[in-house]
């Protein structure tokens, strides 16, 4: 534990929390099969049509990454409440946004970052060209961190509540509902020959809000769960 | 001497002035819906277009004005509660959220039932109507996490932190008709432009938005009294009201 500088209790709790995630391989790999395993439903269900599958590609891709970011919150603060790690973060005298923006930003390597980088594989099973790919990980880039930084102010929210899973899907995926429409909206313009360039601005200026009041907030929920 | 603000704020006071008000907004709720619907149903002239169909609009577009602005009035008592952590405020947002939710729900089914005639679909994925429907999610969110929360303050808190994030969802719904051209009418009535409308059928909206106002009035002042004797029911004065009040 090294540095006395603002940043340095996020890069702290960031690098605690990733040694703590590649000692738990299993967890983080288990939501990625989650993601692969509900992309793969779909074909299954709807039909092995290469031009159908084509057009609901996008959409399939995106809201399994909701799921899947939406299933790895509970890991987010749970195990850090239950030891009494949390409340020390709480006590500490680094700012508890900025602690919290270290955890988000290592839950997001640990379960964005893995779905980005797997979904060109699942793309070429849908049947999408080279540029779609590259749209469709550019969306995913940007809009998982999204999905990281709004799941964070549920999962705080719900902190220790039971029947937690359940609810922080009530509270979580309706704040999802912009950054799926953008996300999936950017493939589909690229697909029918259009910009993406409307819908990619629009998801970043989603992640700049998000980045800016996210562990804010999440810091706020945090202080009332724990109180 | 100046005028003691705070004096309804605490519960003890509000408790009685609430008691008072509910049956004066529960009359006026009454005889302005009773006339709204005379003047939207029998006096407002047949619309050139819609026919007569349209009249459900005397319903729906009060209905879904009332879903957003009840939302922010509550996240507006959401916020007052955690800044000055009043309780009365709490109690307030805690009562809107299901009249809300309920004017939600009619601006959905009137919607729906508008939509069958007009565009040959109950339902259609357009902007407002969607953000509309997470509207509704999002009130539902509200008062499943109250529900979920046994600790009343923590409860209190933390939906009311929920109820500031989903205020940005209202001016989406709110501005979609301009942002998005999907399939549903622009406003009819607009700040800068006025009514494009029938001066009757106007005067009829604005009777049944005031007639809901005061609807949601009665029932939120009768709501908070409930839970203001729930939430006081150790206390002294509970009892005596109690007393007086149970034969």
């Amino acid at each position: 534990m090294s540095g006395t500088g603002l940043l340095s209790g996020t890069r702290n709790i960031l690098a605690r929390d990733l040694t703590i995630a590649g000692r738990r391989v299993t967890d983080v790999l288990t939501t990625l099969f989650f993601f692969v395993i509900v992309v793969s439903l779909f074909p299954l269900g709807v039909g092995p049509e290469m031009a159908t599958l084509r057009m609901i590609a996008p959409g399939i891709l995106w809201v399994a990454a909701l799921l899947a970011t939406m299933l790895s919150l509970g890991r987010l603060f749970t195990a850090d409440h239950m030891d009494g790690t949390l409340e020390q973060m709480l006590l500490s005298p680094h700012p508890l946004s900025l602690i919290v923006l270290g955890k988000v930003a290592a839950h997001w390597l640990t379960t964005g970052a893995p779905l980005v980088l797997m979904s060109p594989l699942l793309g070429l099973q849908f049947g999408l060209s080279g540029p779609l790919l590259g749209v469709l990980m550019l969306t995913l880039l940007i809009g998982t961190p999204v999905l990281s930084l709004v799941g964070a102010m549920g999962a705080a929210l719900t902190l220790g509540l039971r029947g937690g899973g359940a609810l922080i899907s009530l509270l979580v995926l309706p704040l999802y509902i912009p950054v799926l429409i953008f996300g999936a909206g950017a493939v589909e313009a690229v697909a029918s020959g259009l910009e993406a360039g409307a819908h990619l601005s629009l998801l970043g200026a989603l992640l700049v809000l998000a980045l800016c009041f996210g562990p804010w907030v999440t810091a706020a929920a945090l202080r009332i769960s724990l109180e | 001497m100046a005028p003691n603000w705070f004096k309804y704020s605490s519960p003890v006071s509000f408790y009685p002035l609430a008691g008072r008000l509910v049956p004066w907004f529960g009359v006026a709720a009454a005889l302005l819906t009773l006339a709204g619907l005379y003047l939207g149903f029998v006096v407002a002239p047949t619309d050139y277009k819609q026919g007569e169909a349209y009249r459900i609009i005397f319903i729906h577009v009060p209905a879904a004005w009332m879903s957003m602005f009840i939302y922010l009035v509550m996240a507006f008592y959401a916020g007052l509660g955690l800044v000055f952590n009043t309780r009365l405020s709490a109690f307030m947002a805690r009562a809107l959220a299901p009249t809300g939710a309920l004017f939600t729900f009619i601006a959905l089914w009137t919607g729906a039932l508008w939509g069958k005639p007009m565009w040959g679909a109950w339902w259609v994925w357009d902007a407002r109507l969607t953000s509309e429907l997470i509207l509704l999610f999002l009130y539902l969110g509200f008062m499943s996490l109250q529900a979920a929360i046994d600790e009343p303050r923590r409860a209190a808190r933390a939906s009311g932190l929920l109820a500031l994030i989903g205020a940005v969802n209202v001016p989406i719904i709110y501005f979609s008709v301009q942002w998005w051209n999907t399939l549903h009418q622009g406003a009819s009535i607009s700040l800068d432009k006025g009514s494009t409308m029938a001066a009757t059928m106007l005067t009829a909206m604005l009777v049944m938005t005031l007639a809901f106002w005061m609807y949601t009035i009665a029932v939120v002042l009768a709501r908070v009294r409930c839970e203001i004797l729930e939430r006081e029911r150790h206390s002294e004065w509970v009892a005596e009201v109690a007393a007086r009040e149970v034969p």
